[in-house]
Formats: C-alpha cells, sequence, structure tokens
C-alpha cells in the first residue's frame, strides 16, 4: 500500500525529515507517535502534498507509484485521505456542495459515474448518523464556526464519505473530549476494511485504546527510532518518552538531535 | 450632525448642461410643484452651484475623478415603450413582490405591480405624493441627505421628480418584498435620472425592500440616487441595493438613514460597477440601542470603476455596528472602499467592527481601502481590518486535499468569497440569483 524510504523532507530549510522509513500493508493501521517537534505532522503535510513542504530525498511508494509525482489533488483521487489537525474554514462554501464535488472527482476519477444531487444527499445522511453530526452542519460553509471537536468529526465525516484506501488522521484526537473521542474512534473503526488503510498520528496513547494498530512507531528526530506492537503504547503513556530516547542517543552518540523549531 | 468634511477646493463650472436642465425643470413644474417641493429644489440648486462637481483635491473623491460625468451632455432621456417581457430578467424570477417599475425614471404604471397591497404599507410614485402633499413626505423628504455637503446629494435634490414614497405603517410586518426596478433604456450619453427614494418605517414595524438599478442597452447614461430613509423606534428595515447597469454607464448613488431608537437596519450593497459607480451609505444612529449591519459586494472587471464610500454615525450610546464588504477585483478595474466611523462623546458603549476584504484577480487590478475611525468616547469597542490579496492558499490545499483540481477549487473559493455577503441578503429570490450570477461568474467553467 505504501512504502517511505528513506524519507528526507524541509520547510523553509529547516531540515525535518531526515531518512524514515515506514511500510503499511493493506487492512493495516498504524500508529505514528512521538514528542512534539518530532516530525509527525510534517509526514502527514508531506504525504498529502503540500508544497511548502520539500522533499530532498528518498521516495514514497504508493500501490506502486512515486506518490510524490502527483499533485494533491490526484493523490486524493486516488484514495490518499488526510484528516487534517487544523481544519480550515471556508465561508461561502457550502459544506454539501463542496463534499459533493470531491465526491465526484473521486467517482470520474474511477471512471464510475457521478451520482446527482438526492442520491448524494441520501448517503451523506446516512454517513451522517454514524458520527452523530447535525444534519444541519450540511447547509453551513466548511467548517465555519464549528466547534473544535464538530471539525474533527467533520474530517472524519468526509473520509467516510470519500472512502480512501489509505487515511492518515494527524492528530484527530487533540482537542476532543472523550465522548468525541469515543465517536471519532467508533467512526474510524467502521471505516477499516482489508483493503484500506490507516496510519493514525497522535500525540497520546489515548486514541489508541478506541482505535486498536496493528503496529506502534515512534517518531523522533525525523526518524523512526522504535517500532512495535499495541503494546508499546501503554509503555510510552506510562513511562514517557526520556527512556527511549536515551536508548536512541546512546546508540547514536555523535548526535545531539535538537527538539526546537521542528514541526 | 457635526461632522463636516472637507469643501472641494475647485468649484467646477456650473453654467453648462446642468444648469440648463434645472432651469428647464423649474420652469416645467412652476404650474403644478407644491411651494414646499419647489424651494426644496431650490435649495438643492444653490448648495449645487456652490459645492460644484468634486475635483480628487476633495478628500472624499481622491480616488475617483468625476471630471467624465461633469463632461456629460446631460439631458432627460426619450421616453421610450418597454414591454414586461424586457424585464423579465430583472424580476427574480417573478417573484412575488410589491414591484414598482421606473422606466428612464418615470413611473410606469403599467409595469408595476397592479393591486395593492397590504394593508401595512403605502407606496406612491414620489410625484403623486408630493403633488397630493401627503403629510409625512412633506415632514421627511430632504430632511437627512446632505445637499449642503455632497453635490451629487445637491444635484438629486435640484433635480427631484420622481422616484418613490414608502411608508411602513407603524406595528405592520410587511412580508413581501418591495421591489423598486429603475431601468435604464437609453443608448444616448449622458441621459441622466436623478430617483429619489423616501422611506418611512414608523414605530415596530418591518420590512424588506429591494432597489435595483439596471439598463437594457450600454450607454453612457449617468443615474444620480438619493435614498433617504428614516426609522422610527423599534423598526426593523433591510434595504438591499443592487446595482448592475451597463459597463458604460455612469451611477452615483446615496443612501441616508436615521435610526431612532433601538431600530434595526440592515444594507446591502450589491455593486457590479460601471463606468464610474460611486455608493454612498450613511446611516445615524441617533438614539440608544440601535442595530445597523452594513454588507457590501463590488464585483469589477475590465475598466471600470467601483467606489464605496460609508460613514456609519454613533451619535448615542449603546449601539452596535457592523460592517462587511468584499470587492474582487479583475482586468484594469479600480476599487476604492472607505469606511468611516464616527463616534461622538455621548456614544459610550459602542460597538462598531468593519472589515473590507479584496481580491485581486490580475496584476491590473487596484483597490485603495481606507478605514477611517474617529472616536470622541472612551469607553467603546471599535474594531477595523482591511485586507488586500489573492486566495488564502491554506484553503486551496483543504480543497485539493478532498481531489478538487487547483483551478476550480481557486474558483471556488473566489465564489466563495462573493456568496459569503450575498448569503446575508434573507429575500431568497435575489440572493439565489445572485448566487448564481456568481457561479457564471467565476465557476461556470468547473461544470462545463
Amino acid at each position: 500500500m505504501l512504502e517511505i524510504k528513506n524519507l528526507h523532507a524541509q520547510v523553509e530549510g529547516k531540515k525535518i525529515l531526515k531518512g524514515l522509513d515506514l511500510r503499511i500493508q493493506p487492512g493495516e493501521v498504524h500508529a505514528i507517535m512521538g514528542p512534539n517537534g518530532s516530525g509527525k505532522s510534517t509526514l502527514a503535510q508531506v504525504l498529502a502534498g503540500r508544497n511548502e513542504y520539500e522533499v530532498t530525498e528518498g521516495e514514497v511508494l504508493y500501490n506502486g507509484h512515486n506518490l510524490l509525482d502527483l499533485e494533491p489533488e490526484e493523490r486524493a483521487r486516488e484514495g490518499v485521505f488526510l484528516a487534517f489537525q487544523y481544519p480550515v474554514e471556508i465561508p461561502g462554501v457550502n459544506s454539501t456542495y463542496f463534499l459533493k464535488a470531491a465526491f465526484n472527482e473521486v467517482r470520474k476519477h474511477r471512471g464510475e459515474p457521478e451520482l446527482d444531487a438526492l442520491d448524494f444527499l441520501s448517503l451523506v445522511k446516512e454517513k451522517m448518523k454514524v458520527l452523530e453530526l447535525p444534519q444541519s452542519l450540511l447547509n453551513r460553509p466548511v467548517n465555519e464556526g464549528f466547534s473544535g471537536g464538530e471539525k474533527k468529526r467533520n474530517e472524519i465525516f468526509q473520509m467516510a464519505v470519500l472512502e480512501p484506501k489509505l487515511a492518515i488522521l494527524d492528530e484527530t484526537d487533540s482537542g476532543l473530549d472523550i465522548d468525541a473521542l469515543r465517536l471519532v474512534a467508533e467512526g474510524v473503526n467502521k471505516l477499516k476494511r482489508p483493503d484500506n488503510s490507516q496510519l493514525i498520528i497522535t500525540h497520546y496513547q489515548r486514541l489508541l485504546d478506541y482505535i486498536v494498530p496493528d503496529f506502534v512507531h515512534v517518531l523522533y528526530d525525523g526518524k523512526i527510532i522504535k517500532t512495535g506492537g499495541k503494546q508499546l503504547a501503554l509503555d510510552l503513556e506510562e513511562r514517557g518518552y526520556d527512556w527511549l530516547l536515551e536508548e536512541y542517543r546512546a546508540q547514536t552518540p555523535s548526535q545531539q538531535p535538537s527538539l526546537a523549531g521542528a514541526r | 450632525m457635526t461632522t463636516r468634511p472637507l469643501i472641494p477646493s475647485v468649484p467646477t463650472r456650473t453654467d453648462g448642461p446642468f444648469s440648463a436642465a434645472y432651469a428647464q425643470l423649474e420652469s416645467r413644474e412652476q404650474a403644478v410643484a407644491p411651494a414646499w417641493l419647489t424651494a426644496l429644489r431650490r435649495a438643492g440648486n444653490a448648495h449645487f452651484c456652490e459645492l460644484g462637481f468634486p475635483t480628487t483635491d476633495h478628500e472624499e473623491w481622491r480616488f475617483t475623478n468625476v471630471a467624465p460625468i461633469a463632461a456629460l451632455p446631460t439631458h432627460s432621456p426619450e421616453k421610450r415603450e418597454v414591454d414586461r417581457s424586457e424585464l423579465e430578467r430583472f424580476t427574480f424570477g417573478q417573484m412575488p413582490t410589491y414591484r414598482v417599475v421606473f422606466i428612464d425614471g418615470s413611473f410606469s404604471t403599467t409595469l408595476s405591480s397592479s393591486e395593492l397591497l397590504d394593508e401595512g404599507v403605502e407606496i406612491h410614485s414620489l410625484k403623486t405624493a408630493a403633488q397630493s402633499n401627503l403629510g409625512w413626505v412633506q415632514k421627511h423628504l430632504g430632511q437627512y441627505a446632505r445637499a449642503d455637503e455632497n453635490a451629487f446629494v445637491a444635484l438629486n435634490t435640484s433635480m427631484m421628480e420622481e422616484g418613490a414614497a414608502i411608508r411602513i405603517k407603524a406595528n405592520q410586518h410587511v412580508k413581501t418584498p418591495i421591489h423598486l426596478l429603475f431601468v435604464s433604456t437609453s443608448n444616448q450619453a449622458g441621459a441622466t435620472t436623478h430617483p429619489r427614494v423616501l422611506i418611512v418605517a414608523e414605530r415596530g414595524s418591518e420590512a424588506r425592500i429591494l432597489e435595483s438599478y439596471e439598463s437594457l442597452t450600454d450607454g453612457s447614461t449617468l443615474t444620480n440616487a438619493v435614498t433617504e430613509i428614516v426609522m422610527e423606534e423599534a423598526s426593523h428595515l433591510e434595504h438591499c441595493r443592487l446595482q448592475q447597469e451597463s459597463t458604460s454607464a455612469y451611477h452615483v448613488g446615496t443612501v441616508h438613514a436615521h435610526q431612532s431608537r433601538s431600530s434595526n437596519l440592515i444594507t446591502h450593497s450589491i455593486s457590479m460597477g460601471g463606468r464610474i459607480a460611486r455608493v454612498n451609505i450613511n446611516p445615524v444612529l441617533d438614539a440608544e440601542g440601535c442595530e445597523c449591519v452594513m454588507n457590501g459586494l463590488y464585483v469589477v472587471d475590465g475598466d471600470q470603476l467601483v467606489d464605496h464610500h460609508t460613514a456609519i454615525h454613533h451619535a448615542k450610546p449603546r449601539c452596535n455596528s457592523h460592517e462587511f464588504y468584499h470587492g474582487i477585483l479583475d482586468g484594469n478595474s479600480q476599487g476604492v472602499f472607505n469606511g468611516k466611523i464616527f463616534v461622538r462623546p455621548d456614544a459610550q458603549k459602542t460597538d462598531a467592527k468593519q472589515t473590507n476584504r479584496n481580491l485581486l484577480l490580475s496584476d491590473g487590478a487596484t483597490i485603495q481601502t481606507k478605514p477611517q475611525l474617529e472616536i470622541f468616547a472612551d469607553d467603546v469597542k471599535c474594531t477595523h481590518g482591511a485586507t488586500v490579496g489573492q486566495l488564502q492558499e491554506e484553503a486551496v490545499f483543504y480543497l485539493r486535499a478532498r481531489g478538487i483540481g487547483k483551478e476550480a477549487a481557486r474558483r471556488m473559493l473566489v465564489h466563495a468569497f462573493a456568496s459569503d455577503i450575498i448569503n446575508r441578503i434573507s429575500i431568497e429570490p435575489v440572493r439565489v440569483e445572485l448566487d448564481q450570477i456568481m457561479f457564471d461568474l467565476f465557476e461556470r467553467e468547473r461544470s462545463a
């Protein structure tokens, strides 16, 4: 599904990813954890195609194609979905209109007929129930005036409608209370299928109580420094990151990584 | 009001066709016009002669040179018969409305709604209202718009003959929108109309009024309109002004609103430009607890110039004003936005907010935007913000990350930028049609 090899990326000349490797097979759920500034969000942005992030080395293969060659919209149409950490408010763009346009772009790309307004609406209403989102949201401008929790749920709702092959959740849990967190997690779990994969970026173990990962990776200083099963997340929750970082520094004594400034 | 703008330094000669037009009107009307109206016109003419057309030395007209207007061979348009079908595109899908139609400045009985009406409202052609000496018209007409300060108001006052006089009766909620439709049909340069509208919203009344200015040809006509709005206590009024005349047309429009206690005014000014289109909107919040919302959208292209000058006068405590203006400029068009907020010394607890955002779609388009806050009270909240720029890249990326192409995303966002204002109009057929116009302008290629 996704194969990241020796990925280096920088933003405004600052090196953030420094040789990241990751392999995700269909049907797998991977979690990426790590302290602030380790490069988690950069990875998400690079995969989605944000051009402020410059890839200087390495490659990303997605279903055998070079993902980095594709424009952001082409990636989306190919089934890559980023649930934004900070969903953007778009005044004046009606939520239903936006989602229908996105949905039909994906259908067109797959050579499927576009859905008309009525069929689309019934599909959307079905998906909304899962996330317990109010239907009034459909008539409002995209994300405008939404609470933090509504914005995050709206991201997962969009994901439910667009049915991506690879979903990247960038700190979707941050800022959510426990009820909202459970709804989001349930939504994500319902979308899990043997042929799609999820990459969950999070700062806290909390979300992983509800979305159980097959693999947990720790990202630090732009590299994955530890990979384990779901137990690793529990260990990190209990013991923090320090023991891991010390282990890492002991292995690479010449480097004194700095957290400052990295995103 | 005590605030007095600068007087232009160079009065323009007024012994040309504009003076001749006034002389003609005066002699024509001598026998029929009531004395009070003649006196108003005379005073207007005196002010106009004194002020002359403003030059760009005048602070209020720095970026809008009206010399081409001053040079127009002004004259009354020739009478032309217009068929109802020609107006269809200006009637918002035949929305149910009290429609009052003016062709080249003259009231048309046949094209206007024949049956009146709701019991809660009186609508007269101004000419009829003046000739029958309606007390409320006589009381209010010409008492608010400042003929002594603004040459175009003075000119309109000197030439006022036709337009509408609307009275929303006390405590009446008039549900059907009132539509004043002003259509220019002339292709003669200088064909001029001076529409005058008086709206009196009596105590506790509620109504929605649309004024639209349209052209059937692309002549260099001049429309110089003045609307006075009188809002009595606790009245509610939504006033929507739509200007979409031809790209060769000259348009100057002034709306002056006087608000009494706890009244609530919403104004929309949608301007699609013209050779020169200048709109002044001046609400005076003259009693406690008034609210005023001012929305505006200007969309121009080519060599058009569109200029909005708004001035909100907070004269009394505890009033709110919220102003949102968006501009979209393409080609070599020029835009001007000047937003004044005056807060008088006793207008404590004023809450005033002003936002002007502009999108420049080409290298040749320009915008002059200037917030101008003059605050003489100390316990107030006044904020303003003006932006000029391109689309928000974050929003473009967000749309692209959902599969929408780059160009389509951009078009969608430009349309949205316009919709953000259009959506504030509560008269549904107007909102829907204007949104369609914006869609056709900015987004149509998407669906093609």
